[in-house]
């Protein structure tokens, strides 16, 4: 084809670029990751600048390379292509949603390891070992310090209260997030209930869903809502940033609730708890590695992999006697919805479509 | 030599020569072929829909009972707004700055096309940073009238559609421009004189003659950005705007349905293809080629003062608003937060995007070229119907488009391993998938539209009657090929190549999704950041990127200026 079309252009433009292609592209080519003993291949749905203080240190340590490939969507549909021959061993989701998907489509194999089933506890991993959940966030109720009042919200469900009319903001209802948020609220109390809460949120709403929950709280701090949901880390993260000391003040003017804590100290019934969601990892079927693939995931539930969670990314740790970072730990502690995460992935579906029936982001 | 009368378009085909049609034969052949292996990730989404399953019936049933009304709806309104609105400035300015004199019109010639190298995400983010309500020009006018709250006074969202209208249109209106400054440069200023002469004022000459005469070639600029518009998710996503290609992935990701998406992808295909024949039919046998090879200098009507103001300002503001404001905040924000791009690895984050993206421009141009030709040579139905489809890929969300790559390369990839398992008992791995090779692929199927639209613009350029003097005074199809085709066609293909380069340096889901192990590119890493409002944090490699636009996008004005037929011969006999 370059020599039937090499005129075009003229034949020295197209060969010299053609042969500095071809040159870098043999200069750039991957040597192609497949088994190796001292390597492990994985694909991430985590955010690379997350994972790769953890992931330097356990190279560190074990003298295991890790290759890596982040990408937000599209690695199950990779996976699913590339079939036995794919070249990952392990994969990282910051969301179980995407683990039992992963599950389901049958790209995981089991694994029993007793340091994995040590450092988790069993609410936060597969039953057959496919998956393990690494940290936990909770989904918490953002509110402004003093234009909302001591006690004057509590759980999710009063966000669809009419006193709240105007005074909400929120991501899409589309973002995993609330897509997961939404599922346990179909776990805990059924489709019709959970449909009348999406519809009373979204009737109390400031303006149309936008932004991430960074902007949720930007928006509070400015007066243009009283009250927002959101996850506890981006707290953590606008409170702590030196870099962009604006968004302190943000952080500051809002106060963190965990909802449906009412315990029956009181002779009411207990309330379920705060919406808890994990990141997680997980060993693929076709991995040619797997006992590196298995390590790193001991590495990640580990003491040391753990508290960098917990001190870089304000994560809930998932192995008990890791120090929570101090201002998470300043948050108080709080009961999560034990409804096994599982059994609320498996509504996300539903959530979706009643996120449609109710028009939340239009 | 028997020679047969010529048919009207097809200048070549006049010639049975048996050894040249041989060789037409192969580039017949060859056009064929390449145009089936680049529809091949398309038919794959389609075929992903169309395979019966039964959730996305389901899915379907949902859609239409509750969002699809509203997603059509969004998505019109934003193509709507997008065409209309880089219809209005790529024209406008393009004939302003061609035709008329008036301070500054050397510099916007080419400034007018540096939007092109922000990409859409980008842009959007900024503007978001700078205009909504805790943003600094809310926060000045709230100090300025005294406003306490958003209940005291009225200002536009950005984040809404029509932000996302605005947003598009000011990086997407230089491809209008571009290609119609083109086919304003390619006109003979006669045709227009004759309007002239018979009575037109400058205004009606443009609305009556100019226009219509560019028509092939504006279209085909609507029609590229119509298509970047539907397979934008960054800016729809970043606005939460519920257009089709936000439900696209709502639909994979949130209902985990890859094939209910790729359902709604093939929809979205099917009104791009209605949108392209509707506009052929329009155009039928309408065909604009000009017959007198009178070219002189154009006109250059120098405008009076407050005029040639007006024409300054109506330049400037595009360049202003989609260049020169992002890129002083990209610059504001480099300033603070370079330090984090440059412990990266940003050099060779950069050698990534360059490699890969001279890469595809190099092979998306040669296909394109190839394609376009054969397509002149000989246009059967069934040759042209397979070129629309190879060039659909550009109106596909990336992130399905990639997956339309996957499958088929991972499927060859095991098939080979397969066969040389089984024979040798070599196992091969997987050859393609997952390196740079079906990177490449996959940003020459997604990018083949631009390079095969404008090099089939110059083609339309050409004119029977060239051919046809040419082989009167004894040359053969080759010849007139060399010597008349290709100094006609040299502008555009560059155009092509550059327009190619630049959407590369800014393509991101599909990166993300094939791209190899520890592999990054400017945008990949841009993103990372930008995807959490954090773009600060990234903005030099942000900056990078739109540098590395700026050079091709000189270069290639300074070409389209010389393209003009005729142009050395009046620069020449200018004292």
């Amino acid at each position: 084809m370059f020599l039937t079309l090499s005129p075009l252009i003229g034949r020295r433009v197209i060969s010299s670029l053609a042969a500095f292609a071809f040159v870098l592209m043999a200069l750039l080519s991957p040597v192609h990751a497949q088994q190796n003993p001292g390597e492990v291949n994985l694909y991430s749905y985590r955010q690379a600048f997350l994972m790769k203080p953890l992931l330097s240190s356990f190279t560190r340590q074990t003298g295991i390379k890790v290759n890596a490939v982040y990408a937000k969507n599209g690695i199950l549909e990779r996976l699913k292509a590339e079939g036995s021959n794919s070249p990952a061993d392990a994969v990282l989701s910051s969301d179980v949603g995407r683990l039992s998907d992963l599950a389901n489509a049958g790209l995981l194999q089991k694994v029993r390891s007793a340091v994995l089933e040590a450092n988790i506890p069993p609410q936060y991993r597969h039953p057959d070992g496919l998956w393990f959940g690494l940290t936990t966030r909770a989904r918490v109720i953002y509110a402004h310090k003093t234009r909302v009042k001591e006690g004057e919200i509590t759980s999710y469900e009063d966000l669809a209260l009419p006193r709240f009319k105007g005074r909400i903001c929120s991501r899409s209802g589309k973002h995993p997030y609330n897509i997961t948020l939404l599922a346990s609220i179909i776990t805990a109390k059924g489709e019709a209930a959970a449909a009348d809460w999406a519809r009373g949120v979204k009737a109390n709403l400031a303006r149309r869903p936008q932004g991430n929950d960074r902007s949720q709280v930007k928006a509070i701090w400015q007066g243009e809502c009283d009250v927002a949901l959101g996850n506890t880390y981006y707290m953590g993260n606008m409170a702590t940033n030196d870099k962009k000391p604006e968004q302190k003040k943000w952080a500051a003017s809002v106060r963190i609730i965990f909802p449906n804590q009412k315990t029956n100290a009181t002779g009411g019934s207990q309330d379920r708890g705060t919406h808890v969601n994990a990141s997680g990892g997980a060993v693929t079927t076709s991995s040619k590695n797997r006992e590196n693939a298995i390590r790193l995931l001991e590495f990640l539930s580990g003491k040391e992999a753990q508290a960098i969670y917990a001190e870089q990314n304000f994560e809930y740790p998932v192995k008990p006697g890791v120090r929570w970072h101090t201002l998470v730990a300043s948050w108080g502690s709080f009961r999560a919805d034990d409804h096994n995460l599982n059994q609320i992935a498996a509504q996300r579906s539903l959530a979706a479509k009643i996120m449609d029936r109710v028009e939340f982001d239009h | 030599m028997v020679t047969r009368p010529a048919s009207p378009v097809m200048g070549l085909s006049l010639k049975p020569g048996k050894k040249l049609r041989l060789r037409f034969d192969i580039w017949n052949l060859g056009t064929i072929v390449i145009a089936v292996l680049a529809s091949v990730p398309i038919v794959t989404v389609i075929a992903m829909a169309v395979i019966p399953n039964a959730a996305v019936g389901d899915i379907w049933r949902h859609l239409i009972s509750t969002v699809l009304f509203n997603y059509t709806v969004t998505t019109l309104g934003l193509m709507l707004g997008v065409g209309a609105g880089t219809l209005v400035i790529g024209t406008g300015t393009a004939w302003l700055v061609t035709m008329c004199r008036f301070p500054g019109r050397r510099i916007f010639e080419w400034a007018l096309l540096l939007p092109m190298a922000v990409p859409a995400y980008v842009i959007a983010y900024i503007y978001t940073d700078t205009l909504e309500y805790s943003g600094p020009v809310q926060s000045i006018l709230r100090s300025w009238f005294g406003w306490s709250s958003g209940a005291d006074y009225w200002f536009p969202e950005i984040r809404s559609l029509s932000g996302a209208v605005a947003m598009m249109t000011l990086v997407l209106y230089p491809y209008v421009y571009l290609l119609s400054r083109v086919a304003f440069l390619e006109q003979s200023v006669c045709a227009l004189e004759a309007g002239r002469t018979l009575g037109r004022g400058p205004w009606r000459n443009f609305f009556q003659v100019a226009l219509p005469l560019a028509r092939p070639a504006i279209v085909i600029g609507v029609t590229l950005v119509l298509m970047e518009t539907l397979n934008d998710f960054g800016t729809v996503d970043y606005f939460a705007v519920s257009t089709f290609t936000a439900g696209i992935f709502d639909v994979w990701l949130n209902m985990n349905s890859p094939s209910g998406a790729a359902g709604l992808a093939s929809v979205l295909l099917m009104f791009v293809l209605v949108l392209i024949i509707l506009e052929r039919h329009a155009r039928r046998g309408q065909r604009f080629h000009h017959t007198t090879g009178t070219y002189k200098a154009l006109p250059g009507h120098r405008l009076s003062r407050g005029r040639g103001v007006m024409a300054s300002m109506a330049c400037a503001l595009p360049v202003l608003l989609g260049f020169v404001l992002p890129g002083a905040v990209l610059v504001k924000y480099a300033l603070i937060h370079y330090q984090l791009t440059l412990d990266a690895e940003y050099a060779i984050y950069t050698l990534n995007s360059l490699t890969l993206s001279v890469l595809a421009a190099v092979v998306a141009v040669t296909i394109g070229a190839f394609m376009a030709y054969g397509l002149r040579l000989s246009g059967t139905p069934v040759m042209k119907a397979l070129t629309r489809v190879a060039s659909l890929g550009y109106a596909v969300p990336g992130a399905v488009l990639a997956i339309g790559v996957m499958i088929p390369t991972a499927w060859l990839d095991n098939l080979v391993d397969g066969v040389m398992t089984e024979t040798f008992g070599i196992s091969t791995g997987l050859l393609l998938s997952g390196t740079i090779v079906a990177l490449v692929i996959a940003y020459v199927v997604r990018f083949l539209a631009l390079s095969l639209g404008t090099v089939e613009a110059s083609l339309a350029k050409i004119t029977p009657n060239m051919d046809g003097a040419a082989r009167t005074l004894g040359h053969g199809p080759f010849s007139v090929f060399k010597r008349i085709h290709l100094p006609i066609m040299r502008g555009s293909i560059l155009t092509a190549g550059i327009l190619v380069f630049v959407d590369c340096m800014k393509e991101l889901p599909m990166t993300v999704i094939l791209r190899p192990f520890n592999f990054h590119t400017l945008a990949t890493f841009v993103h990372e950041y930008a995807s959490d409002e954090l773009l600060a944090e990234a903005s030099l490699a942000a900056l990078t990127i739109v540098a590395a636009g700026i050079l091709p996008v000189i270069i290639l004005s300074l070409t389209i200026t010389r393209s003009r037929p005729g142009y050395y011969f009046i620069a020449e006999a200018k004292p």
